[in-house]
């Protein structure tokens, strides 16, 4: 079977649950080690291959940058992804997404677009079932743009 | 280093004229050098791979001086093509004053090109390339690198059609591209299916589902070789030109997709795995280093003219110059899947010693004809060598900022980095068709709009950036973006925010208030809606004011630091 990206995105949308971060109304932003921190339990983080990151170098465009996350992952029952964390360490808020995974999601794997203030790095943390951290980073430049050729 | 063999190809073109010192007389030169010699190549293997790239839509012959400054940062710093002038002569062992020399720098310019003459022009290329068809029958392949449909007032007004003409009648057999896609979506879709080649460009997706756009890889078979063409936009058409032209096309290095792209192609049975590339030079070097199993890059974008090939581990990049300046040759021995041996020479298109190629020159003829009259219009003359490349100023590009400032009353000047712009030499007519050869885009207009101090140090520390990250794959192309009526000191080692000092008005001798607002005059603004003037019409009449224009290389923006 051949399915088109809209369906397997319908049907991804039953494996996966992703939480957009909310608004904190009047409160302070935390910064970005207290957000690891929060999502870690203050638990060692690897920067290993477990977690491939994909996002431009250059952002087309600054208000919405399509970035990816895949985790090498067999997602068994004993052996899975629980929960994936993206950070924007430049942003006012750097809380982006928290992605939610279960063994039966198959893999672990997630696309999405956020907004970049300026040049930053992103981070995604993820947390496996055997309780360890993984971390990817890419750096993306945010530009005025203008002048090439 | 280059090996003997290499160095013995690329002399051919380099030495033919050696002792043809300033005293020779044109005519001496001419006959000294010929149509042979540039064709002349000692045959190897199966395959011969010709390139082309950066041609900027000149049909006709021109000057083109390569740059004084071009500088290489971080892990590329002095490498090729960071090398210029007398460094180059050294470093491929040319003598100054030979067609080499002439070709391939800067050094005296001015007094060689009345030596040599001109050089590109399409019936000319189509001579060589028919040539070298009929001397390896069967074997033979031509690619175009892009930046192919802009940069003449005939590609302007035909809206790129004249350059498919031309580019399906010498027998293209794949392109990628850059500035054609400043035509826009519907008219980039109309041309492409115009084509009697594939236009290929694996790393441009949509943005809605990030779904391939165009072909990303045409097969051929050669000399009973299976080979595989891979194309690669410019990553940055988005950011480095209008993204309002294009708003549903999403561009990017993509390496993993390269990587993809190349596996496919050799599961496929691929003996040989070209990428036809318009990254620009260091980000090709750096993509060669990190993707496996591509045999040849042939570059483009940065408009390098090198005469031997770079190796990165088991890759060659070859990079063939611009303004249909240079032909490169390559012949491949491929058997059993695999690269065996390679023989490469750069190509110079000397125009007045080729014979033109008469199908060529009437369809060149024919395309000019509606615009005769106004490509020929004299505006004035210049009294020194006008040129754009370098990284850092031009003198054709003084002579657009001074237009800017005086034509629209403006204190300070920003003016495009682009790399493209044909040379005029001391005492040589003006005409319209030149001021078009440096100006013809289709985003024209120039602005006049107050900035602050502060945002004019922005906008230079974020050019910049994007021309000296010590991380290629975070230069989004072009060289420094030039400015009329400032100076400022600009040290390419520092980090963003930390390069550019010393910004004076020139006008007044004061530094630059950050807090003051300043009357700037530019153009190439890639917002929608930017109003004005098309910077052609402002250069014209600035021309035709003075009558004659002289613009002497000048040290208002002056190169700090390592």
């Amino acid at each position: 079977m051949k399915l088109n990206r809209r369906e397997a995105l319908a049907l991804g949308a039953g494996a996966l649950f992703v939480t957009l971060t909310p608004f904190r109304g009047g409160a302070l932003a935390n910064t970005t080690d207290e957000e690891i921190k929060a999502f870690t339990g203050g638990a060692t983080v690897m920067e290993d291959d477990v977690v491939s990151l994909t996002a431009p170098e250059i952002a087309e465009n600054g208000n919405t940058v399509p970035i990816g996350v895949s985790i090498d992952s067999p997602m068994t029952a004993d052996n899975y992804v629980k929960r994936v964390r993206i950070l924007a360490d430049g942003n006012p808020r750097p809380a982006v997404a928290t992605m939610h995974f279960s063994p039966l999601s198959g893999s672990a794997e997630a696309n999405t677009r956020m907004r970049l203030a300026k040049t930053q790095n992103i981070i995604a943390i993820a947390e496996l079932s055997d309780g360890t951290y993984h971390m990817a980073k890419a750096a993306v430049k945010v530009t005025i743009g203008g002048c090439g050729g | 280093m280059i090996s003997r063999r290499e160095f013995i190809q690329m002399g051919i073109a380099a030495g033919t004229l050696i002792g043809a010192g300033s005293s020779w007389t044109r005519l001496a030169a001419q006959q000294a050098l010929t149509q042979d010699d540039l064709l002349q190549f000692d045959p190897l293997g199966n395959v011969t791979l010709l390139h082309i790239t950066d041609c900027h839509a000149q049909l006709m012959p021109v000057y083109f001086r390569e740059p004084t400054v071009n500088i290489g940062v971080g892990d590329f710093a002095g490498l090729p093509p960071h090398v210029t002038g007398k460094a180059f002569l050294q470093k491929y062992g040319i003598d100054p004053g030979t067609s080499g020399a002439y070709a391939l720098t800067d050094q005296d310019f001015s007094a060689l090109a009345r030596t040599y003459g001109r050089v590109g022009g399409m019936d000319r290329l189509a001579t060589l390339i028919k040539a070298i068809r009929a001397e390896r029958p069967g074997k033979t392949l031509f690619f175009d690198g892009g930046d192919t449909w802009q940069g003449s007032l005939t590609s302007y007004r035909t809206r790129g059609e004249d350059m498919v003409r031309v580019m399906n009648a010498l027998g293209t057999d794949a392109m990628t591209a850059h500035w054609e896609f400043t035509y826009g979506t519907d008219r980039v879709e109309e041309l492409v299916s115009q084509l009697d080649f594939g236009f290929i460009a694996g790393n441009v997706v949509d943005t809605e589902w990030e779904e391939p756009v165009f072909e990303a890889t045409t097969t051929f078979e050669r000399g009973g070789a299976k080979i595989a063409v891979i194309g690669q936009a410019f990553p940055y058409t988005p950011v480095a030109n209008p993204r309002y032209m294009i708003p549903d096309w999403s561009f990017g290095i993509r390496e993993a997709l390269v990587q993809e792209r190349v596996d496919a192609a050799r599961a496929d049975g691929a003996d040989l795995v070209v990428l036809l590339s318009h990254n620009g030079f260091d980000v090709d070097r750096k993509l060669a280093s990190r993707v496996n199993g591509i045999d040849i890059v042939l570059t483009g974008h940065t408009h390098d003219a090198l005469p031997a090939a770079v190796k990165v581990n088991r890759t060659l990049l070859i990079a063939s110059g611009s303004h249909g300046k240079f032909l490169s040759r390559l012949d491949l021995d491929v058997r059993d899947g695999e690269m065996k041996g390679y023989r490469y020479k750069l190509i110079p298109v000397f125009s007045d010693v080729i014979t033109p190629d008469p199908e060529m020159t009437d369809l060149i003829t024919e395309i000019r004809a509606p615009y005769k009259a106004e490509l020929e219009t004299v505006l004035g003359q210049t009294g020194s060598t006008l040129y754009r490349r370098g990284n850092l100023n031009g003198t054709f590009d003084d002579v657009i900022c001074d237009a800017l400032m005086e034509q629209r009353d403006a204190e300070i000047a920003l003016s495009p980095g682009f790399r493209w712009g044909a040379s005029l030499l001391p005492g040589q007519d003006i005409t319209v068709e030149d001021v078009h050869n440096m100006t013809s885009i289709t985003y024209p207009a120039t602005y006049r709009t107050p900035m602050s101090g502060e945002l004019l140090k922005t906008i230079l520390e974020d050019v910049a950036d994007n021309l000296f990250n010590p991380d290629p794959y975070y230069q989004q192309g072009g060289d420094m973006v030039r400015v009329g009526g400032m100076g400022f000191t600009i040290d390419p080692a520092q980090e963003i925010g930390s390069r550019i000092g010393d910004m004076t008005l020139l006008r007044t001798g004061a530094p630059i208030d950050p807090k003051r607002e300043y009357a700037v005059a530019g153009w190439a603004s890639v917002n929608e809606g930017t109003e004005g003037p098309p910077i052609w019409d402002i250069v014209g009449a600035h021309i035709q004011a003075h009558g004659t224009v002289t613009a002497e290389p000048h040290d208002n923006v002056r190169l700090v630091g390592g």
